[in-house]
């Protein structure tokens, strides 16, 4: 064995080893999520058993909240996203070819404003949300989310939008295309891989967003971060139909992650890093 | 079409031309985001400021305008004192544990090795796990006294279990967050790493440098800006974190692992005195407003380039 080989050997054995541990707790929930829930509380654990995916069944048709509040999340997550870009891109297009000496400002301001601290604006949104007949209202939290999101959503178009090389929308200009012809035809296509990534980022943010969803929301509305702090509560322990909910509740979000982990690093940053 | 090409001269290299898009149309782009996001931002700051100085419970009739007594209520409140310790004993040490960890990791997972791809997406999972589940996976199956995994394995060595979220609540919730953050950190820095130049390290590398002079002296300067970047994001989000305090312990016990965010929620939906959390609020404003300072000016340099 060479050096070069040994060094790999180890290098795989000390990445593999991490990699382990930290996802862990993960694939701990995986496999109680196929437990019984005696099996589930018994010491010590059970390595081997005979899987059951009753914990499944009586999630998703047991009672019928489960599907409700993941029909909420997925409502809320992507109605906010997909109304996020409609007010996005017409401005992340207008600031990336359109450059005004305020445009910088414009955008540091817009970034600012995810800086106020959920906490600090809690009860006036509370109050405004009771006094409108918001709370508990699904179409209520899809529009915070909308709001808080908006600001990344521009910053990461604006830093995609910039790569599209000027010269061909230039170009559809000559040919007689109007702003919104070039922006419908020319530039949406050109920049659809960016778009979709945004897209998945803004997905992710408003799924996993747990403030305003404990917060704002109640028995109607709950999405899926609601649900799964109900079983907070101290009577009794459902660790198998925990685990069962929550492997349920966070499977399409990995996917989605996994999916866009490059250009995620540019969203999360706002473009700082690449 | 209207051609108002002169004006393309005078704006920056990568503008285009406006050609027959006029000023008033770009404006009108433009304006719905900013008109929304400036509703967002200013109304309810100008109302949690108004509420501050209003003596306003949501279970009393009517309310009085009653100047800075709120923020003098807050001040000799021992529960704010005991918040704002907690809030930076956990931003504190989640930083240090995330970005320490994951500079490590992200110089292990910049190495070649065999099944890298699969094993970088399991460390990066965590990340998209959400605050009430990571919560409730930690809080039962791997740190309860009884029947979690943790408990079980100290026995196995002959120790006796620790009660986690009742002995030691804020280190508990401590070890959660960095689980959720350490994927967050180690992707920023592992992207940074493998920006560097290889024929910088290649470079060091001849003139006899060691693996561990090759990373003090080679890559941490590098990773010097996006470490800043890291910290400075993560604070954002670890100033306010709420869902998993909200879960596990409700603060307590006492206020053991009471933060801002959760007291300020304890003021206004639990006592339901809006003028004592609004109070709160404006602090949590301030606090989150001076990391954001710094932030702002670094991302400002970088949106010239």
């Amino acid at each position: 064995m060479t050096k070069a080989t040994r060094r790999k050997l180890l290098t795989t054995a000390l990445g593999w080893f991490v990699a382990l541990i930290i996802f862990f707790p993960i694939a701990w929930m995986l496999l109680t999520s196929f437990k019984t829930e005696i099996e589930a509380v018994s010491t010590p654990p059970r390595l081997f058993f005979h899987p059951t995916l009753e914990n499944y069944r009586d999630v998703a048709f047991g009672r019928a909240d489960y599907l409700k509040c993941a029909w909420n999340s997925i409502y809320v997550s992507f109605g906010s996203t997909l109304l996020a870009l409609l007010l996005a891109v017409p401005s992340a297009y207008a600031m990336a070819f359109f450059p005004t000496k305020k445009t910088k400002d414009l955008m540091l301001w817009m970034l600012s404003t995810k800086f106020m601290p959920a906490v600090g604006v809690l009860v006036p949104i509370y109050l405004i949300f009771r006094d409108t007949k918001l709370l508990d209202v699904a179409t209520g939290l899809l529009m915070v989310y909308t709001l808080v999101n908006l600001p990344i959503v521009v910053w990461m178009l604006y830093s995609f939008f910039k790569e599209v090389p000027p010269e061909i929308l230039e170009a559809g200009r000559m040919d007689g295309a109007h702003a919104k012809e070039e922006l419908l035809y020319l530039l949406i296509p050109l920049a659809l891989p960016g778009i979709a990534s945004t897209a998945l980022l803004a997905i992710i943010l408003s799924w996993n967003e747990a403030f305003w969803s404990l917060n704002l929301t109640a028995s109607k509305a709950a999405p899926l971060t609601y649900y799964i702090a109900s079983f907070s509560s101290p009577e009794g322990l459902f660790w198998a139909k925990l685990s069962a909910a929550s492997t349920l509740a966070i499977a399409p979000i990995l996917v989605f992650g996994w999916m866009s982990q490059r250009q995620l690093v540019r969203g999360l940053t706002f473009g700082a890093v690449k | 079409m209207d051609t108002t090409g002169s004006q393309a001269v005078t704006a920056p290299p990568h503008a285009l031309a406006r050609g027959g898009i006029s000023k008033g149309a770009l404006s009108a782009l433009k304006l719905p985001s900013i008109v929304l996001l400036v509703l967002w931002s200013i109304i309810p700051l100008v109302m949690t400021l108004w509420f501050s100085l209003q003596h306003f419970n949501l279970l009393e009739a009517g309310r009085s305008f009653v100047g800075l007594e709120n923020y003098q209520y807050l001040i000799t409140d021992p529960s704010l004192l005991a918040a704002v310790w907690n809030t930076l004993l956990l931003v504190g040490w989640v930083l240090a544990i995330t970005v320490g960890l994951g500079t490590l990791l992200a110089v292990l997972f910049d190495q070649d090795f065999w099944g890298r791809g699969v094993a970088r997406v399991l460390v990066i999972a965590p990340f998209f796990v959400m605050p009430t589940v990571s919560a409730l996976v930690w809080k039962n199956l791997l740190m309860h006294p009884v029947n979690g995994l943790f408990a079980f394995l100290t026995k196995t060595v002959g120790l006796s279990p620790i009660d986690w979220f009742t002995d030691w609540p804020l280190t508990a919730i401590i070890i959660m967050v960095a689980w959720q953050w350490l994927p967050f950190a180690t992707l920023i820095l592992l992207t940074s790493v493998q920006a560097l130049d290889p024929e910088r390290k290649e470079a060091a590398r001849m003139d006899g440098a060691g693996p561990l002079a090759l990373f003090f002296f080679i890559i941490i300067p590098h990773l010097a800006r996006s470490i800043g970047v890291v910290i400075m994001i993560e604070m954002l989000f670890l100033l306010s974190v709420f869902a998993e305090i909200f879960v596990t312990t409700s603060g307590g016990p006492g206020t053991a692992s009471t933060n801002l965010p959760f007291l300020i929620y304890r003021y206004a939906l639990l006592d339901f005195d809006v003028g004592g959390a609004s109070a709160g609020g404006v602090f949590a404003i301030i606090l989150a407003n001076i990391v954001a300072i710094f932030l702002m000016r670094s991302l400002s340099k970088s949106i010239q380039s």
